[in-house]
């Protein structure tokens, strides 16, 4: 009798339990490898267990979802963007992105994410369960009002699930790289570039420029220089050391356990960005890059991943192709670099898929695309084995669409945070029922 | 450098008589079919899916290929010089057709994204702001030259969070004074200034009847004075000049139809209208079209409620609704974001193309001209390699009054002869001015 007891209580608990279920009759795309049709996928307290097109043993109550004529694909990952982060672009008390300072390798953007921003449930609606989170704040209000102007390192960028009461439970990887914004000549101020001021503003002359470029370079070094000798005298246990948390937070880069998310657009800037790493022998993460200029072979040999921005953005200069955002993450692919797309956004993470899709329209593989904001993201952040595919014992982040994901139009039917149903309603969806019922 | 920026102008070809064929085409107006279009004189001669092909027509086969309207933008700021002429609460009396700057390379890249014409507005700094201009995207024409003949004039306002921005004093940028404050505030101030502007334009044109009138009967008496700030205004109350209003919550968009109301004109187009979802049923009693953002929100506080069902929801109540751009980058794929009203809100690909095509044309009163494709309309049309709701859509070749003004295989293999003169041209450059180095170590020369 007691055992009797024990065994109902087993399964009215796996019958219960919200994150195990299996997925059947689905057009399963892994990304991992080839897709699969008439698929099942199985997942057990919230990791994937088993995906299949062929029998699977169901095991007795398990919750079983018919996606039939529906297709299963791995959840999308934004590598680059300040969702939860700040709410309303333009109101400083709710943008918690750019500190002042220009050093602040300690800070820690994923305790600054609020769980119940408004922006969460707006970006998974469309595919997304995670995202990095930049303490740097992203183009919309970078160097704007808000913190430092010219900051150099910004903090550390954390890897968040877009589901979770805390931050603490959506944190996926707190410290995922930290981001530094190499410096550049700039002959405009960066607030009056934000704002957008005529060509005749005052501009500082090129030789200021350069001066304050090459003081910055040196502030740099020295940085990076006394975080060294930080790290030598705690490793030596040298006496008299005293604590200091921004070159304790630089230790990880130095020994190459964390990547430094180096942001740098020109071609020129990213040259000296992997000569800057070159000599300091650390791992580094291109990110935001506009053009790639001679620097294919260089990001190559190094085996340096990318985080592509927005494919739908302007060219750089006046005289560029007019699809020259559009081109090159093809470019990108054909150098031989891994990459992955961030939305670089808040309001517009939602439209990840459709940065990726423009990027195939102007010649990447889709294959390359998709996996740019899954797999090769994951990868990129170092949680490849838990994340990016629909794959046995990794987390069941999984979306259920009509149609391929990348496309406007495709709904997301489904969704799944480590193997939690997550709800797709959202401010927008609330207010668009309540108003189409008004009389 | 900027004389290194090259502008190549691609050189429209001269209007002929051709025929393009076996192309999708998305009329606007009789449906979608696989058929051919007859272009003669700049004009749409024959549209159908069997046509009558003149002789010596060119023949373009456009198999697999979709062919659509040009695409209308009614609410963009490329091309201009000038945007805001903020020092006033009421600037009617300028005009972007004086700012007009026809090598804006905006041009060029909006034309590679399908659009043909554009509404140029003035800003959202003032209450009243300045005329508005209707182009037409002709790159390699001067400013007179993109001009649309014949349209109807326009006028910006600005409700909401912009043009009471300026009354705060904020510090200068760039050092010195700073900027005073400038009336109204509130949105409370701002439907004064639009009421005391109107109450103005109203005595301004009875003291013009009362003279036209006793010129009439004989009378010899000194004309009024010449208001260039009301009359505008004044063409406004007479229906001749199209009010676009730029607004975001409900509550300031109610405000505006009831003031329209009691100076007994309308407000042609709402623009932005974001909240307008809220208050459709009042809208489409007005008469006002709604021309909205796919899916911008959040960026400030006027645009929180924001949200991408807003055109879907206007659309189904009576509303007549556009997507426009305000921006030279979305400007190059109207039709995707048109594209955002089918996953938001369930309209059709039809109906979601005309949000960028014939509504457009309707809200800026250029529906007879532009807007679908009907036989006796401006050939503006737009080729696209697969379904232009698609993101894997490419513009494949515009065409303005049957000239062609892009054509993506041509900007393609023109790329290289472009680059080698850039080089040639860079390479003068250093000759020319071989900089010598200054004590302070920097170059002469000034910054790429």
């Amino acid at each position: 009798m007691l055992i009797r007891t024990f065994l109902f209580t087993a399964a009215l608990a796996l019958a219960a339990s919200n994150d195990t279920f299996v997925i059947r009759n689905a057009t399963v795309h892994p990304v991992s490898g080839p897709k699969l049709d008439n698929a099942s996928v199985m997942v057990v307290d919230g990791k994937i267990t088993e995906v299949t097109a062929g029998k699977i043993v169901v095991p007795k109550g398990m919750r079983i979802i018919d996606a039939k004529g529906l297709h299963v694909y791995p959840g999308m990952i934004d590598s680059a963007t300040e969702v939860g982060m700040s709410e309303i672009g333009s109101v400083r008390e709710s943008a918690d992105t750019g500190e002042l300072g220009d050093f602040n390798p300690q800070l820690r953007s994923s305790i600054a994410v609020n769980p119940s921003s408004e922006h969460i449930p707006v970006t998974r609606a469309n595919g997304i369960t995670s995202v990095i989170v930049l303490p740097g704040g992203s183009s919309e209000n970078r160097g704007f009002a808000f913190g430092s102007l010219n900051p150099i390192i910004t903090g550390q960028s954390a890897l968040m699930h877009l589901d979770g009461w805390t931050w603490e439970e959506m944190e996926l990887k707190r410290n995922a790289a930290i981001q530094l914004k190499f410096p550049v000549i700039q002959t405009m101020s960066a607030r009056a570039m934000m704002m957008d001021l005529p060509a005749s503003f005052p501009r500082t002359t090129y030789a200021d420029a350069k001066r304050s470029f090459d003081r910055r370079i040196a502030e740099m070094h020295e940085f990076f220089e006394k975080a060294r000798r930080y790290q030598k005298g705690k490793a030596s246990k040298e006496p008299g050391l005293r604590a200091d948390l921004k070159f304790e937070a630089m230790i990880p880069v130095l020994e190459g356990k964390t990547p430094l998310m180096i942001v740098a657009g020109k071609s020129r800037t990213i040259r000296e960005a992997i000569e800057f790493a070159d000599k300091e022998k650390i791992k580094i993460i291109l990110a935001g890059i506009d053009e790639l200029g001679d620097n294919g072979p260089r990001i190559k040999e190094r085996g340096i991943a990318v985080i592509l921005g927005p494919t739908l953005e302007l060219p750089t200069n006046e005289d560029d192709a007019y699809d020259a955002k559009a081109t090159l993450p093809a470019e990108i692919y054909k150098a031989g670099i891994k990459f992955a797309f961030g939305s670089f956004n808040t309001q517009f993470s939602r439209n990840l898929p459709y940065q990726a899709a423009t990027a195939v329209a102007f010649g990447l593989p889709y294959d390359e695309a998709l996996k740019a904001v899954t797999i090769n993201a994951a990868e990129i952040w170092g949680v490849g084995d838990q994340i990016g595919s629909i794959e046995k014992g990794k987390w069941a982040d999984i979306i259920i669409t009509d149609n391929d994901p990348l496309e406007t139009a495709t709904q997301i039917r489904q969704m799944f945070i480590k193997g939690k149903s997550v709800d797709l309603s959202s401010r927008h969806t609330k207010l668009n029922e309540k108003y189409m019922g008004r009389q | 450098m900027k004389y290194l920026l090259i502008a190549f102008a691609v050189a429209a070809l001269q209007a002929e008589t051709f025929v393009i064929q076996n192309a999708t085409i998305w009329t606007m107006a009789k449906g979608k079919f696989v058929g051919s279009v007859v272009v003669k004189d700049g004009k749409i001669d024959q549209v159908g899916e069997k046509v009558m092909v003149p002789q010596g027509a060119k023949i373009i086969d456009a198999g697999g290929q979709h062919l659509i309207p040009g695409i209308i933008d009614a609410h963009s700021h490329i091309a201009a010089e000038a945007i805001n002429e903020g020092s006033v609460s009421v600037s009617s009396m300028v005009g972007i057709s004086d700012v007009l700057n026809a090598e804006d390379i905006s041009i060029y890249r909006a034309l590679a994204g399908g659009v043909t014409t554009a509404n140029i507005l003035h800003g959202s700094a003032n209450a009243i702001g300045g005329m508005t201009t209707i182009t037409k995207m002709r790159w390699g024409k001067d400013s007179q030259g993109i001009l649309f003949e014949g349209a109807t004039p326009g006028i910006k306002f600005a409700l909401g969070e912009n043009p009471k921005r300026a009354g705060n004093s904020a510090p200068n940028v760039g050092g010195g004074g700073g900027r005073p404050a400038r009336y109204p505030a509130t949105r409370m101030g701002v439907e004064d200034v639009i009421r005391q502007a109107f109450t103005d334009a109203r005595e301004y044109q009875k003291q013009w009847v009362d003279y036209r009138a006793r010129l009439a009967k004989g009378e010899r008496i000194a004309e009024p004075k010449r208001d260039l700030k009301l009359d505008p205004l004044v063409e406004v109350l007479e229906g001749k000049r199209h009010v676009h209003a730029h607004c975001y919550r409900a509550d300031e968009i109610l405000m505006l139809l009831r003031v329209a109301d009691e100076f007994g004109f309308k407000i042609r187009t709402l623009q932005h209208v974001l909240e307008g979802y809220k208050v459709a049923k009042e809208i489409a009693a007005h008469g006002a079209g709604a021309s909205t953002f796919s899916d911008w929100w959040s960026y400030k506080v006027e645009a929180f409620d924001a949200i991408p069902y807003n055109a879907a929801i206007m659309h189904k109540k009576g509303v007549l609704v556009s997507i426009n751009s305000d921006s030279a980058e979305l400007m190059r794929h109207l039709n995707t974001e048109a594209a955002k009203v089918v996953k938001y809100g369930g309209v059709s690909e039809e109906e979601a193309l005309a949000m960028v095509t014939i509504n457009p044309a309707k809200q800026l009163g250029i529906d007879s001209r532009v807007g679908s494709i009907e036989p006796g309309k401006d050939a503006d049309l737009v080729l696209y390699d697969k379904n232009p709701l698609s993101n894997y859509a490419k513009v494949q070749r515009v065409w303005i009054d049957g000239s062609q003004y892009f054509d993506r295989d041509k900007d393609i293999s023109d790329r290289a002869a472009k680059e080698a003169r850039k080089k040639g041209l860079m390479e003068k450059e250093k000759q020319l001015q071989t900089p010598p180095m200054k004590k302070d170590g920097g170059a002469a020369r000034r910054p790429a």
